[in-house]
C-alpha cells in the first residue's frame, strides 16, 4: 500500500491552530506521507508549522457542532490544538495521522526520504568505531585486539561486527562465551581509562540457568581482562533476588566459586515498563498547571522518574569508583545488555573521561555505546509519554541518560563542552528525525535496511561548524579530572528544560543565558587568545582530586 | 571567660553528617567561638562557629572511641565531634549550655566585636541608611501624606518607630482613638507609597472588634486612608491570617474588620499560618533533609510532608495579591495580621519588592529590611531566640521571607543586583548577634541598649564587600521593562534552597559555580579595560595615535586575586587584603590565634578552601566498611553491605 492512499483529505482551509503561549492562528492543513503541514496565509510573511508525523504520540478527536477538533501530543511533549471545520475533513485527517505516524517498516520512514540540497548521500557516515577507538586508546594496544568474529553478526546479532578483546583470548573462545551469554552478548570492552589501564566490560546475563551451569571460555576470558591483577568488580544492575530468580528462566549471575577474582555488587535497577510508566507519570504530572505544592510533590515522588535518575548516577558512580580510586577493572551488566548496561557505563566514561565531554567526544560516545551497541531505538522510542497504544518494548532509558548527563552539567557547568541545547536537540530527534541514526535496533539491522547508503547522519551534520555552535557552552574550560556529581536527593532535580519545556515560559531563563554569552563574548575579545591564564586556577582546584581520600578504601 | 573550664581539646573527632568519614583535630573553647582546627593534613581544615549561632547542644552517652558531642546551629550546621575523654566533653558541654544562653544583651557579641573603626566611621555606617530619605523617595510627605509625630515619644505604640506617615486627613484623635482599638496599639501606617497610582500600603495589627465592637476613630482611619487615594472607591483590607484563626481571635475580644462598619473596603483573608505551625514545619523540613543516606523517595516525601513550600507558596500568593492591587488596580491596600508583625511584614516587604525595582538593589534590599522589619518591630531578638529564650516566641519568619526572595531570583535571574550568598549572608547575620541591626525587639529597644554608640551596622559591612555578593546577570535594564515582578506560582517554580538549609553539607554542592565563574569573567573584562585605558594615556602622554590600537593580551600581573574556594554558589570572594584585614582586627580571648580570620565570612572561606570533600560519601558507605567501628556503630547504625 502506498503511502499517499492513507490521505483521504490532503487539505484543509480555515483551521485554527492553538498552542501554548502563542495566540490562536488561522490557516491552511495539509497532510504529506510524512508531515503535518500547516501554514498560516493571513500575513504576507507566512508562517508555517512543520511536524514530522512520527512525532505524534498520540491525537485525541472531540466533534464541536460541525467542526471537530483534534489534539496532537507529541513525542517531544509538545501539544497542539487544531479546530477544523467540517466533520468528514477532521475524521480523515485523524485517521491519516493515526496510519502515517505509527510506521512500522524502516524503509517508508522520512529518514530515507529526506534529501536536502546541503547534504549528499555519499559523504562519510558516523563519527567512530570499534576500530577508530582501539586506534586512539594507545593503551590497549599491548594487551588488546581488535576481533572481528562478529563481522557477519552471528555470533552475537545485536553486537557490531568488530569489538575490542584480550589478545590472549582465541575467537573460538568468545563463541563459546557468547553462547554462555543472553542474546549472545559475552563480555567486550567498553572503555579503557587512560589513568591506569583500567578497563570497563559490558555484557549481559551468564546464562547459568537452575543447576549453575558454567562456561570455562567465560571463566577464561574474565581471568585475561584482568590479567593477573587481583580482583575486578561486577557491578549487576538487579538486586540479589532479582538475579536468583532469573536463574529460573535460564538467566543467572557469575558464582564467587568460578570467578574467584570477581566480587560482584548488585545494585537494583528499574527497567523497562516500569521506567516507561515513570515518563508517563512525570508528563501529567508536569502538564497539569493546577496542581498545589503538595499535590505536586507527591506527584513528582509517585513518578518515580527522579528516583531512578539517582539510582543511575549512583551506580555509575560506583564504577568510577572502581576504577579510578581503587584501581580495578569493572564488568557491568543486567539482564539483556541493552538498556541499564548502556546507560551505566556510558556515564560513567562521562565521569571518567575528558574526551567524552567535548561535542565530538560525546556524539562518539553515543554512537559506540547506544547505536554500535544495540541499544534498540526503535523498540524503546516507539512511543513516549502520551500514547494509548499498550505498551510493548517502549522505555526511555535514552532519555534518561540524557537527563543524567544534564545533571552532571547542572553540577559542573564549566566541564562539558556542550550545552543543555544538544540534549534537548537529541531528546528530539531520538524519537522522531529526518536523519538515519537513531533507525532500526542494531548494526545489523542497520546494514539490511541499507541506512548507511540511504539516510543522512545526524551526528555528521550536528558538526557542522554553523550547526554546533548552536549547542556549545560558552563557560566550557577542559578539565583533566573525573567530575563526581553529588547523588544527594537534594543536589538532583527536575530536568525542567525538557520536561517543562511547553509549559513553562522560560524567556527569562533565555535572556539570562545570552547574557551569560555575551559576557563570555566580551571576555574573548578583550583577553584574546590567552584568556584562559586568568581563571583557569580559579576552578580546577575545586574538583576535589580524591588524594586524601583513599585510605578510606575499604572495598573487601 | 570565668565559665571556661576546659579551653583546649586534643584529639576530637569530627564526623560527617552524611558519611563513615571523620576527621581528627582540636578543639578550642574561646569568648566566643568554638573552634575546630584538623590536624595532620595539608587540607587543615578549621570550623570557627560563634557561640550565639549555636542553637542546642546535646551529649550523647559514651562510646568506645569516646563522648559524642552533637551542635546544631542556627544557620543550619550541625557538627557531630567525639571527645576522648568524658571529663572534657562534659566541661565542653557545660560552658557551651551557659555560653549560649547569655543572660543579658551586655553579652552578646555586638558589644564586644570590635572593628578596629573609629566612632566616626561607625556613625557614617549607621548613617548609610536612611529610613526618612527612603520615603521621600517614594514620594512622601505629600499632598495627601503626612509625618506625624504622635509617636515620638513611642507614647502611643510602643513597638512601632518615633516617624510614621498617615494620611493627612487622620488627626491626633482619630490615630489615638484607632491604636487603642488595635492589638498593642499598632494603628495603620504607611509602609509604601506606588507614586505612580498614588495607591497606598498600609499596616496595621488585628482590630479589637471581638464579636460586635467597633470604633469610629478606627473606622474614620480607614475612610482618611481611602480618601487620600483618588484612583479608587475603595480599599483592601488584607488579613494574612487563615479564617479560621481570625474567627478564633474574636473570642478572645480581637478579630477582624466587619464590612459593615467600614465604608467601602474590600476584606480578604490570604491564609498563612501562624508562627507555631511555622516552627513545625522547618523543624520536619530539616529533620527530612538531614537524614542519611536519604532515598530520593523520602527526599520527596518528606519535602511535601514539612508543609514547608506551601507555606512559602502562600506567603508569594499574598505578596502577588497585594502587588496587584495596587499596580492594576490602584487601590491602596492595609495589611495586617494578628499583632501586624510577623506575617504582616513578610507579606508588605515582598509586595514592595515585587512592585520596585529599587528594593531588588544591594541597597534597596538592605533599606527594604530597615524599614519593614527592624523599624516597624519585627521582634528579631524573639524570633531568633538572641536572649532569654522562650522556645514558643521562635520561629523562622525572617528566614521564610529570605527564602520568597530567593524563589524569585531563581526566576527571574536577571532582576536582582544581589545574589543568594546575600540573603544567606544576611541570615548568618541575624543569628551572629555580631552587628547591632537586628538586636532586641523594637527600635525603642535599640535605644534604650544605645545600640549605635555600642554597635556596629551590618549594613556598613555588607556595603564594604559588596563585590562578593553581585549578581553577574543583573541588568538595570530588566529593572526598567520589568518595573512590577509577575513571578508564576505553579507548583513546580517553588524549589527547595539547597543552599541555605543544607549549606554546610559541602558534598552536595555544584563543584563549579557559573555565577562565581562570570563574575571572575567580568571582572577581569574590567580590569582589562581599565589596562587598556591605562596604556592609552600613557601613550598619549607620549603623542602617540592611540586609535588604531587593539585590545592587548593583559598582563601578567592583572591576574585576578585569589579566590576562596567556598562550594557553595557564589560564595563570597573576599580578596586577599581583605581575609588580612579581618584577621587584624578580631580580638580574642585567650585563645587568639594570629592565623585565624574572625568574622562568619571568614570562617566559611576557611572552611571553603580545604575543599576535600568527597561527593560518594554516600556510595562509600555501602561498600561495607571496615574503618572506625566505634564511631560508626554509635550514632550512625550499622555500614550496609551490599554483597
Amino acid at each position: 500500500m502506498e503511502l499517499s492512499e492513507h490521505i483521504k483529505t490532503a487539505n484543509v482551509e480555515d483551521v485554527t491552530l492553538r498552542r501554548p503561549f502563542h495566540p490562536a492562528l488561522r490557516g491552511t492543513l495539509c497532510v504529506t506521507s510524512h508531515h503535518l503541514l500547516f501554514s498560516d496565509r493571513k500575513d504576507e510573511a507566512s508562517w508555517q508549522l512543520l511536524i514530522l508525523l512520527k512525532n505524534i504520540d498520540a491525537i485525541e478527536k472531540r466533534a464541536v457542532g460541525s467542526s471537530g477538533t483534534i489534539t496532537i501530543k507529541c513525542k517531544d511533549l509538545l501539544v497542539l490544538q487544531l479546530e477544523i471545520p467540517g466533520m468528514e475533513e477532521c475524521l480523515n485527517i485523524a485517521s491519516s495521522i493515526e496510519a502515517l505516524s505509527s510506521l512500522e517498516s524502516v524503509t517508508e520512514m522520512y529518514p530515507f526520504f529526506y534529501r536536502p540540497s546541503h547534504l549528499t548521500l555519499n559523504g562519510p557516515w558516523g563519527l567512530s568505531s570499534t576500530e577508530q577507538y582501539y586506534k586512539q586508546t594507545e593503551r590497549l594496544w599491548d594487551r588488546w585486539r581488535v576481533s572481528t568474529l562478529n563481522s557477519d553478526y552471528s555470533v552475537c546479532p545485536s553486537y557490531p561486527s568488530a569489538v575490542i578483546m584480550p589478545r590472549e583470548v582465541d575467537d573460538d573462545k568468545l563463541i563459546r562465551s557468547a553462547r554462555f551469554r543472553q542474546g549472545g552478548r559475552f563480555p567486550v570492552l567498553s572503555y579503557c581509562h587512560h589513568r591506569n589501564g583500567m578497563v570497563i566490560m559490558r555484557s549481559s546475563q551468564p546464562l547459568t540457568g537452575a543447576n549453575k551451569k558454567r562456561c570455562k571460555e567465560d571463566e577464561l576470558l574474565l581471568q585475561a581482562v584482568i590479567d593477573g591483577s587481583e580482583l575486578g568488580y561486577i557491578i549487576d544492575l538487579r538486586s540479589a533476588q532479582q538475579a536468583q530468580q532469573a536463574r529460573m528462566t535460564g538467566g543467572g549471575f557469575e558464582s564467587k566459586s568460578f570467578y574467584s577474582h570477581w566480587k560482584r555488587i548488585h545494585r537494583h535497577h528499574e527497567r523497562g515498563k516500569v521506567v516507561q510508566e515513570s515518563l508517563i507519570k512525570l508528563v501529567e504530572a508536569c502538564s497539569d498547571p493546577s496542581h498545589s505544592v503538595d499535590r505536586w510533590l507527591s506527584k513528582l515522588e509517585n513518578s518515580k522518574w527522579l528516583s531512578h535518575v539517582h539510582s543511575a548516577l549512583s551506580t555509575a558512580g560506583l564504577v568510577v569508583e572502581c576504577v579510578e580510586r581503587d584501581g580495578h577493572s569493572v564488568l557491568v551488566h543486567g539482564s539483556e545488555g541493552t538498556d541499564n548496561t548502556l546507560l551505566v557505563s556510558s556515564l560513567a566514561q562521562l565521569i571518567l573521561d575528558p574526551a567524552s565531554r567535548t561535542v565530538t567526544g560525546f556524539l562518539c560516545l553515543l554512537e559506540r555505546e547506544w547505536i554500535q551497541a544495540g541499544h534498540p531505538f526503535q523498540q524503546r522510542c516507539a512511543h513516549s509519554a502520551y500514547s494509548h497504544a499498550r505498551l510493548k518494548q517502549e522505555c526511555p532509558i535514552f532519555l534518561l541518560l540524557l537527563d543524567c548527563v544534564w545533571q552532571v552539567w547542572r553540577q559542573f557547568p564549566l566541564a562539558l563542552e556542550f550545552s543543555e541545547a544538544l540534549l534537548l536537540r537529541l531528546a528530539q530527534e531520538v524519537y522522531a528525525s529526518n536523519y538515519g541514526t537513531f533507525l532500526c535496533n542494531s548494526e545489523q539491522e542497520r546494514c539490511a535496511a541499507g541506512v548507511k547508503e540511504n539516510t543522512h547522519c545526524l551526528f555528521q551534520s550536528l558538526l557542522r561548524p554553523d550547526i554546533e555552535e548552536q549547542y556549545l557552552n560558552p563557560l566550557y574550560e577542559p578539565t583533566d579530572l573525573a567530575i563526581w556529581p553529588s547523588v544527594h536527593p537534594q543536589s538532583l532535580q527536575l530536568w525542567t528544560g525538557l520536561f517543562l519545556r511547553w509549559t513553562e515560559y522560560a524567556q527569562n531563563m533565555e535572556e539570562a543565558r545570552e547574557e551569560v554569552w555575551s559576557i563570555v563574548k566580551e571576555h574573548h575579545e578583550q583577553a584574546g587568545p590567552d584568556r584562559t591564564n586568568n581563571t583557569l586556577s580559579t576552578h580546577c582546584d575545586t574538583l576535589t582530586p580524591f588524594e586524601n581520600l583513599m585510605d578510606e578504601l575499604t572495598i573487601l | 571567660m570565668e565559665h571556661i573550664r576546659t579551653p583546649k581539646v586534643e584529639q576530637v573527632k569530627l564526623l560527617d553528617r552524611f558519611s563513615n568519614k571523620s576527621v581528627t583535630g582540636t578543639l578550642h573553647l574561646t569568648a566566643t567561638h568554638l573552634i575546630f582546627v584538623e590536624s595532620n593534613s595539608t587540607s587543615a581544615q578549621e570550623i570557627w562557629i560563634l557561640h550565639h549561632h549555636i542553637a542546642s547542644v546535646e551529649k550523647l552517652s559514651l562510646t568506645t572511641s569516646g563522648c559524642p558531642l552533637l551542635i546544631q546551629c542556627r544557620n543550619f550546621r550541625l557538627v557531630h565531634f567525639v571527645i576522648p575523654r568524658e571529663r572534657d566533653c562534659h566541661d565542653i558541654y557545660s560552658s557551651l549550655l551557659r555560653l549560649l544562653r547569655p543572660v543579658s544583651y551586655d553579652e552578646l557579641y555586638a558589644f564586644s566585636y570590635n572593628p578596629k573603626q573609629n566612632d566616626q566611621q561607625r556613625e557614617e555606617g549607621w548613617q548609610l541608611i536612611d529610613l526618612a530619605a527612603e520615603f521621600e523617595r517614594m514620594g512622601v510627605p505629600c499632598d495627601q501624606w503626612q509625618l506625624t509625630d504622635v509617636n515620638r515619644e513611642y507614647k502611643v505604640c510602643k513597638t512601632y518607630p518615633r516617624d510614621v506617615y498617615v494620611p493627612i486627613t487622620a488627626s491626633k484623635p482619630i490615630i489615638v482613638g484607632s491604636s487603642k482599638f488595635r492589638s498593642k496599639g499598632r494603628f495603620p501606617v504607611l509602609t509604601y507609597f506606588y507614586q505612580e497610582k498614588k495607591a497606598a500600603v498600609c499596616r496595621c495589627s488585628q482590630p479589637l472588634s471581638g464579636f460586635s465592637a467597633r470604633c469610629l476613630e478606627d473606622e474614620h482611619m480607614l475612610q482618611a486612608i481611602s480618601k487620600a487615594n483618588h484612583n479608587s472607591r475603595y480599599i483592601y483590607v488584607m488579613d494574612t491570617r487563615p479564617k479560621l484563626n481570625a474567627l478564633a481571635n474574636r473570642a478572645a475580644g480581637k478579630g477582624y474588620e466587619n464590612e459593615d462598619n467600614y465604608s467601602n473596603i474590600r476584606f480578604q483573608f490570604v491564609g498563612i499560618e501562624n508562627i507555631h505551625v511555622m516552627r513545625g514545619s522547618l523543624q520536619k523540613l530539616l529533620e527530612g533533609v538531614g537524614t542519611r543516606s536519604l532515598s530520593m523517595t523520602d527526599y520527596l516525601v518528606g519535602l511535601e510532608n514539612s508543609g514547608w513550600l506551601r507555606h512559602i507558596k502562600a506567603i508569594m500568593d499574598a505578596a502577588i495579591f497585594l502587588a496587584k492591587a495596587v499596580t492594576v488596580e490602584g487601590a491602596s491596600v492595609l495589611v495586617h495580621c494578628s499583632d501586624g508583625w510577623d506575617r504582616t511584614a513578610q507579606v508588605c516587604a515582598l509586595g514592595s519588592l515585587l512592585m520596585d525595582p529599587y528594593y531588588r538593589t544591594i541597597k534597596g534590599f538592605m533599606v527594604l529590611i530597615e524599614k519593614d522589619w527592624i523599624s516597624f518591630g519585627h521582634k528579631f531578638a524573639d524570633r531568633c531566640d538572641q536572649l532569654d529564650p522562650d522556645p514558643k516566641e521562635v520561629s523562622p519568619i525572617f528566614t521564610q521571607f529570605l527564602e520568597c526572595v530567593w524563589q524569585l531570583t531563581e526566576q527571574f535571574p536577571q532582576a536582582f543586583e544581589f545574589s543568594e550568598w546575600f540573603l544567606i549572608q544576611i541570615h548568618e547575620h541575624v543569628h551572629s548577634c555580631q552587628f547591632g541591626n537586628f538586636l532586641g525587639n523594637s527600635q525603642r529597644q535599640r535605644e534604650d541598649l544605645q545600640l549605635k554608640e555600642r554597635t556596629y551596622s551590618l549594613w556598613a559591612h555588607l556595603l564594604s564587600e559588596n563585590q562578593n555578593y553581585l549578581n553577574p546577570l543583573f541588568s538595570p535594564s530588566f529593572a526598567e521593562s520589568h518595573p512590577v515582578l509577575e513571578p508564576s506560582t505553579q507548583a513546580y517554580h517553588f524549589k527547595f534552597w539547597r543552599n541555605m538549609y543544607n549549606q554546610y553539607d559541602r558534598s552536595m554542592h555544584p563543584r563549579q559555580s557559573i555565577l562565581k565563574h562570570v563574575l571572575t569573567l567580568q571582572e577581569s573584562n574590567r580590569e582589562l579595560e581599565g589596562t587598556v585605558q591605562a596604556l592609552k594615556t600613557k601613550l598619549q602622554k607620549f603623542g602617540v595615535n592611540t586609535s588604531p590600537l587593539k585590545p592587548q593580551t593583559p598582563p601578567r600581573e592583572c591576574s585576578l586575586p585569589p579566590r576562596p574556594q567556598s562550594l557553595i554558589l557564589g560564595a563570597p570572594l573576599l580578596s586577599r587584603k581583605e581575609v588580612q584585614q579581618e584577621e587584624d582586627e578580631e580580638v580574642f580571648g585567650e585563645e587568639a590565634r594570629e592565623d585565624a580570620p574572625a568574622s562568619t565570612g571568614g570562617e566559611r572561606t576557611v572552611e571553603g578552601s580545604s575543599a576535600t570533600e568527597n561527593s560518594y560519601g554516600e556510595l562509600m558507605g555501602s561498600f561495607g566498611s571496615k574503618n572506625e567501628p566505634g564511631v560508626v556503630t554509635l550514632e550512625f547504625g550499622v555500614a550496609r553491605m551490599t554483597c
